[in-house]
This record gives structure tokens, sequence and C-alpha cells, in this order.
């Protein structure tokens, strides 16, 4: 098993015919993803890629049966397009946009506040790598192959050092369940927390890995869900130990601006509910390995 | 991206928070007239630097003549001025504001930010204005009131009032404290600020209430449909590198380490710096190429990394997903010899063809050092800088 996507997950892309959309969309198709079709305002009714395009998210769901949404749409536009998949009844939801506008995240974040619990969309990202379930489907722009199919639930803010610890991990032969990418922008659609508690119930995922970065609440969350909890095994790795206050790095969400949200704090206060540091981004497959020996 | 104290008030002001009346002055003649126009007999002479606690670093005076505006105004223009918020480069004093000087009765403390676990705008208050937020938290916590606000329906008259009687306004006063609170957050939100702050808001002898201080930043995902916001944009205020970087596209924030930083990802970037920080170096800045590391950002990337003298080797960390190592390799040549690189470079390559481009990387001519994971290229890169400060020291 895995959470959210497996290769039956039928999977349509939002942005579908611009040229990041395709570039994607294609190479998803070549992972083995069950997509359905996409959606491109103004261009329903043609086809692209061997597969159907759709005025609106409601006609492709209606016509598809499609329950996760990748979204490629640009910035301005980005909040939208997650909005119009929440109200089409899609369940998963990949935004890979980087640079939407923190209030309009804000007001995604409430809008979706509409829906019950149970009936409403999990959204991963903004500015995020994407999601996969390795040797089944991948949504996202992550390279496939680097992944090896296994037992490890991967979160993660950054997409690249993502990958890193996925290859560190394949190189020992370890596999990964799902690596689930949460995007490193201020409001995310989902936290580390909610992704833990998937994980605790999946039984094919054996322990979890998180890689945190410096900014925001996230890690200080997830650290006492873990404590209070999770029965699984929890690793985690904090990037941003030299990274000055009040700095942004890169992604606009990595910026410490208030207790608790340096690096150093965020590993102390991890150490002290009991989820095992990943001291060096050098060390994720050693760690892992060790901790797999444990079980 | 931040402005300065005087646009912040003009544009508060738009909203409805009462200001105390001023005006801009490039020279000391420019301040001595404004103090003229403005009339009264005592200015305060302020410098419009990017950041707070100026006035404990000097760059606000009080003066009681227009001889005295010129004076302050002549020492103060063209001056770097360093605050406990700027580093000890300092900013330069471009242009300063001359305003009236006000009579405090009361200093409040009052500010609106986004807050990242309520996903909300939440406005913070207290009664003891003048200090830092980060002193009051220490000194006074329970003074702090917080106040989320709906994003659905905006902040409402009520919650304005209960945030003002907190703050033991006056009931005289309620109406105009109701309409600077709600001023701000109109601001916030319409304008996509990410912060908003009066610090103080006074409440002035004769019973006003009017912003002293005001600091605003904005959201830079939002510029786009802000463009009376990106024309308050003063380079004159932001390092020239960092600016250099985000006109190419490129991220950068320059530390003071001697180890240049070149890398694909903001998360990778910072775990490589870590990582050289963990084999006993120093990083010498931040640097996030984006996902493509094309040969063109490449090359812009290491003439940016070079152009701070203190970089005594560069550590290029390529993780290739979508493109390919081998391509990435051929870019990293192609930069290396067009441009004379006078430090060790180390290049670590992983992901997609991680064997063709490790093998572009062996067979070139190019004067490089390569490594195959992330812990050998920190202990490279470390090595290499200590050799070069060497070299560097004798020579």
């Amino acid at each position: 098993m895995s959470i959210f996507l497996d290769e039956n997950t039928p999977v349509i892309v939002q942005g579908y015919t611009g040229r990041i959309g395709s570039f994607h969309a294609q190479e998803m198709i070549d992972y083995g993803t069950n997509l359905v079709g996409g959606v491109t305002p103004g261009k329903g009714g043609e086809r692209h890629l061997e597969r159907p395009v759709f005025n609106t998210v409601k006609d492709a769901v209606r016509e598809t049966g499609a329950e996760a949404s990748v979204v490629f749409v640009p910035p301005p536009f980005a909040a939208d397009a997650i909005m119009e998949a929440a109200d089409a009844g899609i369940r998963f939801c990949v935004c890979v946009t980087d640079g939407i506008p923190a209030q309009d995240m804000m007001r995604v974040k409430r809008y979706m506040r509409r829906y019950k619990r149970e009936e409403r969309m999990t959204l991963t990202g903004p500015n995020c790598a994407g999601t996969i379930s390795p040797g089944k489907a991948m949504m996202g722009i992550m390279p496939g192959h680097i992944y090896q199919q296994g037992n490890v639930g991967v979160i993660g803010r950054s997409g690249t050092l993502g990958y890193e610890a996925a290859s560190q991990m394949k190189a020992m032969g370890i596999g990964i369940s799902t690596s689930v990418g949460i995007g490193g922008d201020p409001i995310n659609g989902s936290a580390f927390k909610d992704h833990l508690e998937r994980f605790e119930q999946d039984p094919d995922t054996k322990l979890v890995v998180m890689i945190g970065e410096i900014g925001g609440p996230q890690e200080a969350e997830a650290a006492a869900y873990a404590r209070d909890h999770m029965s699984k095994p929890v690793l985690a790795y904090i990037a941003g130990l030299t990274a000055p206050r009040g700095r942004t790095m890169g992604h606009a969400g990595a910026i410490v601006t208030s207790v608790g949200e340096s690096a150093a704090e965020k590993v102390e206060i991890l150490r002290a509910a009991g989820v095992g540091i990943i001291l060096r981004p050098s060390e994720f497959g050693n760690a892992v390995a060790a901790e797999l020996e444990k079980l | 991206m931040d402005i300065h104290e005087y646009q912040a008030k003009a544009l508060l002001a738009g909203f409805g928070m009462p200001i105390a009346k001023g005006g801009i002055a490039y020279s000391p003649e420019q301040a001595a007239y404004r103090a003229k126009e403005l009339g009264g007999e005592k200015w305060v002479v302020k410098a419009q630097i990017h950041s707070g606690a100026r006035g404990k670093a000097g760059g606000i005076r009080v003066c009681a003549s227009e001889d005295e505006v010129m004076d302050a105004a002549n020492a103060l223009l063209g001056r770097r001025l360093v605050t406990n918020q700027t580093g000890p480069q300092g900013k330069l004093i471009g242009r300063l504001y001359i305003e009236e000087a006000t009579d405090i009765a009361r200093e409040i403390y009052l500010a609106f930010v986004l807050d990242r676990s309520a996903e909300r705008i939440v406005c913070v208050a207290s009664s003891s204005g003048g200090m830092d937020i980060e002193e009051i938290v220490e000194t006074d916590p329970d003074a702090i009131v917080r106040v989320p606000i709906e994003p659905a329906v905006g902040m409402q008259d009520f919650q304005a009032r209960e945030i003002a009687f907190a703050l033991d306004i006056a009931p005289t006063q309620l109406a105009e404290a109701v309409k600077a609170l709600k001023a701000c957050y109109r601001a916030f939100r319409d304008l996509d600020a990410t912060m908003v702050e009066v610090n103080p808001l006074v409440v002035t002898g004769d019973g006003r209430i009017i912003a002293l201080d005001a600091k605003m930043g904005f959201d830079d995902n939002a510029l786009f449909r802000r463009p009376q916001i990106s024309e308050l944009r003063d380079k004159s205020q932001e390092d020239s590198r960092e600016m250099q970087a985000a006109d190419r596209g490129l991220s950068y924030v320059g530390l003071d380490g001697n180890i240049g930083c070149i890398i694909n990802g903001a998360g990778l970037a910072m775990a490589t710096m870590d990582m050289i920080k963990h084999v006993g170096g120093e990083p010498a800045n931040f640097l996030d190429i984006g996902g493509g590391a094309s040969p063109e950002r490449v090359a812009k990337a290491f003439n940016l990394v070079l152009s701070d003298d203190g970089v005594d080797a560069i550590l290029v960390n390529i993780f290739a997903g979508i493109n390919r190592c081998d391509w990435v390799a051929e870019g990293v040549i192609q930069a290396m010899q067009k441009l004379d690189v006078p430090v060790p470079v180390v290049v670590r390559l992983s992901g997609t063809n991680v064997e063709a481009g490790r093998k572009i990387l062996a067979d070139s001519d190019a004067d490089l050092i390569t490594a195959d994971t992330l812990a050998e290229a920190a202990e490279k890169a470390v090595a290499a800088a200590k050799f070069h400060q060497t070299v560097r020291a004798e020579s």
C-alpha cells in the first residue's frame, strides 16, 4: 500500500496544455500514473497527449472519475484552480506552482473549511515537487527513477533535498512507500502532522522521515503529534543551521521571524518529543538503515 | 519588499490612518525649506532607511530651529546608519523625512502580521509602545493583545473596539482608534503586505491618535498585482549582489564565510551550507539557481559568487532531476572556460545520468575537483578553501 496515490488513482492535470503542464504530464504517464485527462479552460473537447481536455474540473471529474489533480497553473491563477479542484470533489491535489501570494493561500485554506473534514480535499504544496508512490505512480515534477519502492514514508518541504534523501536511501537498497512534498511556502495546503497521521495508518510504512527547514510552526506541531500519536519511528532532518535570522532562504516560507523557528530550536523540540534526529544531510541513508535494523 | 517610513505613512493615511504633517528632503536646503513650509517651532529630522531602531542609532533628531534642521540634515545625509538590524555595514541615508514635532502623551505598539499557524492576519498590540516587540515579549508578555482576523469577512468594528479597550484607550478617543486599527488592517489586506507595524501609535497631549512611526513589508509573490508598491522600491537600501541575483532569477543571500555555494533548490542549498559547517567550514552565501541549472544560469551563478572577494573556494552541488548530469557537467565546464575562476572549484553532481556527467568532468581540461557524495564535496571544499587562503596570505 501507499498513501494518497497508487497505479489505479485516476489523475488529471490542471494547466494541462501549457508547456510545463504538458512536459510533466508526459513524464507522469511514462512513470505509470493513471493520467485520465486534463483541464484548460477554453480548450474543452480537444485531445492532448492522447487524452481528453476539459473546460472545468467538474467536467473532468464527471467524465473520467478523476480523484486526484496536479496544478501547474501560473501563480496569479493558481489559488483559483485549487479551489475549483476542491469544489469539484477532487480528493488529493498537488500544487506545484511556486509564487502564489500568501493571502491567496489564506483564502484557499478558508474556502476549504466549508467542506466537512472527511469530504475535504487534501492539498499538498504549493511550491512542492509532488508526491510519488515509487513503482506505482507519480504526481509532480520529480525524477521517478531515483526512488525505490519500499517501506519508508517521506514528508518534505524541499524538492531537491528530498531527491538527495531518496537517492541516498536507494543507494543503500532502502525503498519508499510514498514520498509527499508539502512545499516551501509560508502557508501550505497540508502540514507534516497531517501526513504523519496517514503514514501511521498505512500498513506498508514502517518508519517516517521528515525533511524540514527553518521558518514556521510545522515541525514543532509535528513533534507534538509524533510524541502523542505515532507508534512508528519518526526521523527528522532540519535544514538551515547556518541560515541568518530574518532572511528568506529561497523558499518564501524559509525565514526565521519568531521564537522556535530556527533549525537549532526545531531540532531540540523534535528531539524532546522523541523524534530521531538526522544531524547531517549526508546521513539520510545511514540513519534510516540503522533505524530499520532496530525494527 | 520593504519600503520607507514616509512611504508607509502615506499609504496608511490613504486608508484613514492619522499621521503628523511632514515632507521629504534630499538635501539640507530642502530639509530647512520643509521645516519652514510646515511651520511651528519644533521638527523631527528622520533618516529614511529600511531598518527599525533608527532613534537609538542617532538617525532621528529633534530640532528647534531651521538652522538646526539644516545641521541635522548635513550630519545625516550621505552617511551610512548602523542600527542593530542593519549589520555592521549599515544603510545609506539618501533621504530625510522632516516632520512636525508631536506632543506625546502615550505610546502604543500596534502591528498586523501574517500568522502562519493560524493562517490568518493577526493584530498584535501592546500598551507598552516604543519598545521592540521582542523587548515587550520579554518584559511584559501579558500586556500583548493578539486578535486573529477572519479572512472571509475581515476586521470587524467590535474587534477593533476590543483591542482599543484592552489598550486603555479613553472612550472619547475610541472612534479614532477604531479608524486607525481598521486602516492598518485594510492596508495590509488590500496591498498584500506581510507586515504593518506602527510603533509607536501615539495619543497626543491634545487627545488625538496618530502613527508616529510606520513600517510595512510586502509579499514579493503579490507584486505582480501591486505596481504602485513596486514603484516604491529603493534599490539603495538593498544589497547589490542580492539585487543582481534577483534580477537574474536567482536567489542569493550573502554570508560571512569563505566557501561560495552554487546549488539547485533551496532545501539542498541550506543542507549543503550546513554540511560545510559540520566539516569545519563557513559558507560565503546561499545561492539557489533553481531547478533547471542551465549552462547560462551556472555561468551567472559563478559571476555572482566570485563578486564576493572573501570567497576562497566554490562548491557546486547540483541534483539533476528532470535535466541530466551530463548536460549540467557541460554547463559547468563551459562556464569555467568562459570565466577566469581564480579559486578552486569542487563539483558534485547527482541524479539523472550521473555516470555520464562525472565522466565529462573527469575528461575535461577544466581545473576542478570532483566529489561523489555530499560529505566528500563539503570536506574537499573546506580543504581547498584553507589551502587557497594560505596561498593568498603568502602572496
